[in-house]
């Protein structure tokens, strides 16, 4: 059923069709809608036997999904930026015990100085920390996504937590129309989870033990190999849902035009619509340009990148985070991917806290590279000029 | 079946695992648990070795009563509760410094979780470092005796009455001395619905310096100078104290321990003494605990 609505509710919608058992959450811009959206349903009894509970913060939040979690429930929490870095001890904890919590980012920036606006810092912060990311361009992709998270976090292969990333503002707050899912449609997708175990006196294990150095590392061996396996289980799903709902988001990643490029530009997210916009126009100039747009993070799919791009001879990376004293998160990935290639290497940050990206800007940009006026590496944006008081 | 042992590491005459087991078995093992990283988790979780005989989960240091609250809700939810209790076990550094904020949240929210404090005033695991519940004149790693400080300067944060503010249905002290009274406020605490907080003084035998022997004289001696008054409380309400019948000075209590050996020596020991001792006069009278 379609219906025009905010990119809040093309998730709160979701998740209800997913029916978690327990939701924990604490308010923070521009997240807070979804779990205002879902404590509404839960007030109106639409959760079902879920229980929803707002925390006394993002660290409780997460701490209590770790709880429920290993107790056998269902999980499921959203937030951005300040909350997601506030819960990065527990969300890293979690991946090392293994604990299949789903939530949705709704991507940030992170102060000082405090910013309320998009950009993608708050979830390379967690790069490292064992969940699974992914990020959406439109709101029915992060409509779909949700279930497509659930399935993949509980699979016996993987059972580690998956972060849905989604542009503040740009999507969260964006009308749009949406095809609703309909719970039958989510429940031939996604079975109950069944956890392979989990806290209970019949069985009583240990959760969360410390491991000594002869310990330690296979488990992270383990936590690891979670990671690799969950590739496949993660395309499945990405074909799975393709095939039952007709909508068909791509792979890992999603390559226009790029076989014949000599030019292709990479981006993740909202911003990838418009940079779509810009290449094709370009290529009904004649420019040989391409897209590969990036959508698992988490596992990064280096294969599928470098296939993407072994014929570019330019490589140009729309950034929306600094790794800060080194260059662009994602243009790191890339390169890494592409080792032993030798295309030229750009790398933009663009739109840091929200900062509107014109159309222009993507265009000046592009024909830059495309034309050779820039050197390679690492660039930011428009910045206006300024001088630093700290030098 | 134990529910908790063999295999545990902790020291001779540690007073956490005579908390912990008492508590256990007064649950009859019918309970979740839930620990913050600490001295207990360190001697009794290590992988392949654990000591646990129930369902048991350490997260960090400052979540479990969160974590516990998971639980609680994931009982409900899945509806299991005649499962089991769930159960907290965190130490007084996890309890009322760095968790105080997961701890109030439970609290706030009145989740149906036993929240037990192993009160061993100060930081054990990470080697006596001082926290909000070390007493005064303490000598920690972090309040170290020197020409200046007499040990911890300030006083024992009042966890209990903090509990009591936040108007859960049931709160008490226990101590590792009195494992009848210990184990009566535990089955009292499984009946009752809702947030429950009992503080256990449990001493430590390294970071207090006393004998493996001593570890219940010294808790004795705590409730006996009123420096650890003992006490209950039901929705709020005062009801029940442990009298003491000849209450003793405070210096009883301090000078088999090497935490508070100082106090005897030092140019402004005496001052401190005397406070300990005003703090013990005080207890006594606001719990009127001389017969
Ligand atoms: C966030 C964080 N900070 C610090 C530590 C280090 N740490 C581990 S246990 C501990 C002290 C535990 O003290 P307490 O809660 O009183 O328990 P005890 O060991 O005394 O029983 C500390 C400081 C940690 N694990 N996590
Ligand atoms: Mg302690």
């Amino acid at each position: 059923m379609e219906k025009v609505v905010r990119g809040f509710y093309s998730i709160a919608h979701s998740v209800k069709l997913c029916k978690p058992n327990v939701i924990a959450a604490y308010p923070i811009t521009p997240q807070t809608e979804i779990v205002e959206n879902l404590a509404e349903m839960y007030a109106n009894g639409e959760l079902g036997d879920c229980e929803y509970v707002t925390a006394e913060s993002e660290f409780g939040a997460a701490s209590i999904l770790v709880g429920a979690s290993a107790a056998g429930a269902r999980t499921f929490t959203a937030t951005c930026s300040q909350g997601l870095i506030l819960m990065s001890e527990v969300l890293i904890n979690a991946a090392g015990m293994r604990l299949p919590i789903v939530l949705v980012n709704t991507n940030r920036a992170l102060s000082a100085p405090l910013s309320i606006w998009n950009d993608h810092q708050d979830s390379m912060v967690l790069r490292d920390g064992g969940l699974m990311q992914i990020h959406v361009e439109t709101n029915q992709e992060a409509h779909d996504m949700v279930p497509v998270a659930f399935k993949v976090a509980e699979d016996h292969k993987v059972m580690l937590p998956f972060m849905i990333n989604m542009d503040g503002y740009k999507l969260t707050h964006a009308y749009e129309p949406i095809d609703l899912l309909e719970q039958e449609m989510v429940d031939t997708f996604l079975p109950p989870y069944n956890p392979p175990v989990y806290m209970t006196t019949k069985d009583p294990l240990t959760f969360g033990s410390y491991a000594p150095p002869q310990y330690y590392a296979e488990f992270r061996v383990a936590l690891q190999n979670a990671m690799e396996r969950a590739r496949k289980v993660l395309e499945k799903a990405y074909k799975e849902w393709a095939e039952i709902t007709g909508r068909d988001w791509g792979g890992h990643i999603v390559a226009e035009g790029v076989e014949d490029a000599d030019l292709v530009a990479i981006s993740m997210g909202s911003l990838t619509g418009m940079v779509r916009d810009v290449i094709s126009e370009l290529r009904n100039q004649g420019k040989k340009v391409g897209l590969l747009k990036i959508r698992t993070f988490r596992p990064f799919p280096a294969k599928e990148v470098r296939g993407a791009l072994k014929d570019a001879e330019k490589i140009l990376v729309f950034e929306r985070a600094v790794s800060f004293g080194h260059g662009g998160p994602v243009g790191m990935e890339v390169k890494s991917a592409c080792f032993g290639l030798t295309p030229e290497f750009y790398s933009f940050a663009v739109g840091l806290g929200g900062r509107d990206v014109p159309r222009e800007e993507i265009v000046r940009i592009i024909s830059d590279v495309y034309y050779g006026k820039v050197d390679q590496g690492f660039h930011f944006g428009t910045v206006k000029p300024f001088e630093e008081v700290i030098v | 079946m134990n529910y908790f042992g063999p295999g545990h590491g902790a020291c001779p005459g540690c007073g956490l695992t005579i908390a912990t087991r008492n508590v256990l078995e007064a649950l009859e093992g019918k309970c979740f648990v839930a620990n913050s990283t600490g001295c207990l988790e360190i001697v009794s979780s290590q992988y392949e070795r654990s000591a646990w005989g129930v369902p048991y989960i350490h997260s960090l240091f400052e979540n479990a009563g969160a974590v516990a609250a998971g639980i609680d809700l994931a009982l409900k939810a899945l509806k299991r509760k005649g499962e089991g209790k769930v159960v907290v076990f965190a130490g007084d550094g996890a309890t009322a410094d760095i968790g105080i904020g997961t701890l109030s949240g439970m609290f706030d929210r009145n989740h149906d979780v036993i929240y037990i404090c192993l009160d061993n005033e100060a930081y054990q695991n990470t080697g006596n470092q001082q926290s909000g519940l070390t007493p005064l004149g303490s000598n920690t790693t972090t309040t170290p005796v020197g020409e200046l400080f007499p040990g911890k300067m300030g006083r024992k944060k009042d966890m209990v009455s903090i509990a009591v503010a936040h108007g859960i249905p049931y709160v008490a002290t226990a101590s590792v001395a009195f494992h009848a009274d210990l184990r009566r406020k535990v089955k009292k605490a499984a009946e009752i619905e809702g947030a429950k907080y009992i503080q256990i003084h449990s001493p430590c035998v390294t970071g207090w310096g006393i004998d493996g022997k001593q570890t219940i004289l010294s808790a004795k001696l705590a409730y006996e100078t009123a420096l650890y008054p003992i006490v209950e409380y039901e929705n709020g309400e005062l009801t029940r104290v442990r009298k003491i019948k000849e209450r003793k000075p405070v210096e009883e209590y301090l000078k088999i321990q090497r935490r508070f050996r100082h106090l005897f020596k030092h140019p402004k020991g005496k001052e401190i003494i005397s406070m300990l001792q005003k703090i013990a006069d005080e207890n006594a009278a606001k719990f009127n605990l001389d017969v």
